[in-house]
């Protein structure tokens, strides 16, 4: 039976128990009395804290202990003394058998959800693999399963299929979108004796590449493997929670029977009386508070956070956001739009933008669309193009009302004539990391188009935030050095990495960690490593599945400025786990002595009655703690003292 | 009278969970039997794993196969960190888990909330 059916039998039982306790008070009895308890009691123990027995239980033949141990001492002796204490005309205290069960299950119901939100993202990964290749075999193409694939085939690729395996292109030509691998938003160009990667996905042009390397040596699958090892690996503080749950359960055991003898045997107590203090301390020591700590905050702080349009994935994520001291930014489509645009027309717009936008109609290259973009925006209409050309490595020709039209590179500028000032002009846009694009008409260049990848309008406000928060930021990026500068300096970057390659990326961030815990902020497959090694994944919603997946906190409304609102909200909702658990925990220090009887001879003492309202109490009030993270105030910037 | 033998009987219980949790116990190690050209071993999960202690022998293919009795949510994972491998074990259900023995050396696994744990020993 799944937990959640066990939890919701127990709860229904359970409430016509709560009524009883609630309005005795007020002169009102559950029907029945004892009786109707003891059924009731009787089908939760079977049905919903069975398994836990049963677990205890296991464990136990093979000297282990859990939590499931404690519940089931708890339940079961709560359980058995009620009857013990019915036969024997005493006060009954069924309840606390009935509530506890269904509060550990109520943490177990939330745990379970919690874990299974957390998606496979190497599944994701692995589907991205092509599942069919065409390779060259007795002097034909044939279709084969990817598996039938060796290092040295010859792989024919058309247009709009995926590349199948790594390897090196031996005839044809193509451009090939490799986002899904590098994050690099642009379209490659490749030709002949260029290196292709497994996964991509080809786009206009066929071509034969050699295939170089197959299975588990492909930059994918090296990326798989990365990702599988990173997400398994181990967090430090696992450790000390193993070795605590490791003794704290037959250490409360021993203090229970403890308990017992020295009331029954030392003080002279009645067995009733001594087995109610031990009782009352097994009771009163049932993990209820502690377990609901973390996954209530966790419910509400990432309830909270989904409806920012931010999904922390995890609680390591909130304890280690606490620590973060870098950020660390992927350029493309995070800092960036991850989409070239034009940013600057030289020469006389509507003309240089009209002949353009003519010649790249009928271009596939991929700046073209970033031109007939602007085109379009700025309301121009290209005249009828004839005479189409494509000049291999230049840029493309036409007639254009009767003229002859260029739109293309600097190698294509070198044949026509550019005016000194258009020569300063494009140096200028050059030097600001720009992709410069000449329109030529008549063997003269008449205007210059410069097209960028952007920064987001958020970017520069997102990385004031996070300054003011004390934090370095840094930026990471396979582009060149000058490309990379160009974008830091406009949106405020402390420290850029610039030439990383893909794989690479993990590796700069562990060097980074050194100083402090790291945050990276992602939206690629290639970010995915860097991601998982970071103490803090931070995935951009338009980033690829496989990103979001590794990423611990993904942001949905892509805007940087979440970043620093996901770090407050982390914030605040790590430090209410704390706080619960401290209140949890002094819970147990001081209500274990109580309910053990230390303070009797003042006193002040806990029947199990009472002990088993003080664990219900105590789960309420963590409960009640964590829902108050919902009023908490997230402050998007903190006010600079 | 009676007195006397209660707090006997309770200092003994409480010197029985001690030793019982606490002390050290002998975790047999079990070798996997060749089938053909691959070893197995079956691993029973139920309130932990048996055996705990698994021996393999290095190079040859290796299957574990883990069988979950325990309706603890604690164990419906197991982990082996240091091959990235992370597997579901649906209740009843045998489930394989291919592991790499070109290495030798100790390895740990344990369940997903890494409360439980098992020794695997490539040689």
């Amino acid at each position: 039976m799944s937990i959640s059916k066990r939890f919701w039998i127990s709860l229904i039982l359970s409430l016509p128990m709560l009524a009883n306790m609630l309005l005795m008070p007020f002169g009102w009895m559950l029907p029945g009395g004892a009786w109707t308890q003891l059924v009731l009691t009787t089908i939760i123990m079977v049905i919903s804290a069975g398994p836990f027995v049963q677990s205890a239980w296991a464990s136990f033949k093979k000297h282990h202990s859990n939590m499931d141990t404690l519940v089931a001492v708890g339940t079961a002796t709560a359980y058995l003394y009620s009857i013990y204490a019915m036969v024997t005309n005493q006060a009954v205290f069924f309840e606390s058998a009935a509530f506890v069960t269904t509060f550990v299950l109520l943490g177990q119901v939330f745990e379970e959800r919690m874990r299974n939100n957390a998606s496979n993202a190497v599944e994701k990964l692995v589907n991205l693999q092509a599942k069919h290749a065409e390779v060259y075999r007795d002097g034909q193409y044939v279709q084969l399963p990817i598996d039938e694939v060796v290092a040295g085939d010859l792989v024919r690729v058309k247009p709009g299929q995926k590349i199948p395996v790594d390897g090196v292109i031996v005839e044809g030509h193509s451009t090939v979108d490799e986002s899904m691998v590098t994050g690099e938003s642009m379209p490659v160009a490749k030709k002949t004796s260029d290196a292709v990667i497994g996964a991509t996905i080809n786009s206009d042009g066929t071509f034969v590449f050699k295939a170089s390397k197959v299975g588990g040596d492909t930059m994918l699958a090296q990326i798989v493997e990365l990702v599988k090892k990173a997400q398994n690996s181990h967090a430090p503080i696992q450790k000390l929670t193993d070795k605590v749950s490791d003794i704290f359960v037959p250490v409360v055991m021993m203090l229970a029977i403890a308990t017992f003898l020295v009331w029954y045997v030392f003080l002279s107590a009645s067995l009733a009386q001594a087995l109610i203090f031990a009782v009352a301390v097994v009771v009163i020591a049932c993990p209820c508070a502690l377990g609901l700590a973390t996954p209530t905050a966790l419910m509400v702080g990432t309830g909270r956070g989904a409806k920012m349009g931010i999904l922390i994935k995890n609680g390591e994520v909130l304890e280690a956001v606490n620590d973060v001291k870098t950020v660390v930014f992927d350029k493309t489509g995070t800092i960036t739009v991850g989409q070239p645009r034009v940013t600057d027309v030289v020469g006389n717009q509507s003309r240089v933008l009209a002949v353009a936008a003519g010649l790249e109609e009928s271009s596939e290259h991929p700046l073209a669309t970033a031109i007939l973009k602007r085109a379009q925006a700025d309301q121009i209409e290209a005249g009828p193009v004839t005479d189409f050309h494509a000049i291999e490595g230049k840029g493309v020709e036409a007639t254009v009302a009767g003229q002859h039209a260029l739109v293309g590179n600097q190698k294509l500028a070198a044949d026509l004539t550019v005016s000194p000032a258009l020569q300063q002009q494009a140096a200028d846009l050059q030097a600001a990391a720009k992709t410069v694009v000449y329109v030529g008409v008549d063997q003269e260049v008449i205007g210059l188009i410069a097209i960028q990848d952007e920064p987001k309008a958020t970017s520069k406000q997102a990385i004031a935030d996070l300054k003011a928060r004390g934090l370095k930021t840094v930026m990471l990026t396979g582009d060149n050095e000058r490309v990379a500068q160009a974008i830091a300096n406009q949106v405020g970057i402390d420290e850029v990495i610039a030439d990383v390659l893909p794989g690479d990326k993990a590796d700069h961030v562990q060097a980074l960690q050194a100083d402090g815990k790291v945050a990276f902020v992602g939206d690629g497959i290639n970010d995915a490593p860097a991601l998982t090694v970071a103490d803090v994944g931070i995935a951009m919603g338009s980033g690829t599945d496989v990103a979001i997946d590794a990423g611990g906190i993904v942001l949905v409304k892509n805007d940087l400025r979440d970043v620093d609102r996901a770090l407050a909200l982390s914030r605040k909702t790590f430090n209410r786990i704390k706080l619960n658990l401290f209140w949890a925990f002094i819970y147990n220090v001081l209500g274990i002595p109580v309910a053990a009887g230390v303070f009797f001879s003042i006193g002040l003492s806990l029947s199990p009655e009472l002990a088993g309202l003080a664990m219900a109490f105590s789960s309420l009030s963590v409960v009640t703690s964590s829902v108050l993270l919902n009023k908490a105030k997230i402050t998007s910037r903190p006010k600079l003292a | 009278m009676v007195k006397i033998i209660v707090l006997i009987i309770g200092l003994a219980i409480i010197g029985l969970i001690a030793w019982w949790f606490f002390g050290k116990h002998n975790v047999e190690a079990v070798s996997a039997d060749s089938v053909g050209a691959e070893q197995q071993i079956n691993i029973e999960v139920n309130g932990g794993y048996s055996p705990e202690n698994v021996v393999l022998k290095k190079g040859v293919p290796a299957v574990l196969n883990f069988t979950r009795k325990d309706a603890s949510s604690c164990l419906d994972r197991v982990v082996f960190s240091d091959f990235g491998i992370n597997q579901a074990l649906p209740k009843d259900q045998k489930q394989a888990i291919r592991i790499d023995t070109s290495k030798a050396g100790e390895y740990q696994w344990a369940c997903g909330m890494d409360m439980f744990h098992g020794k695997l020993t490539i040689k």
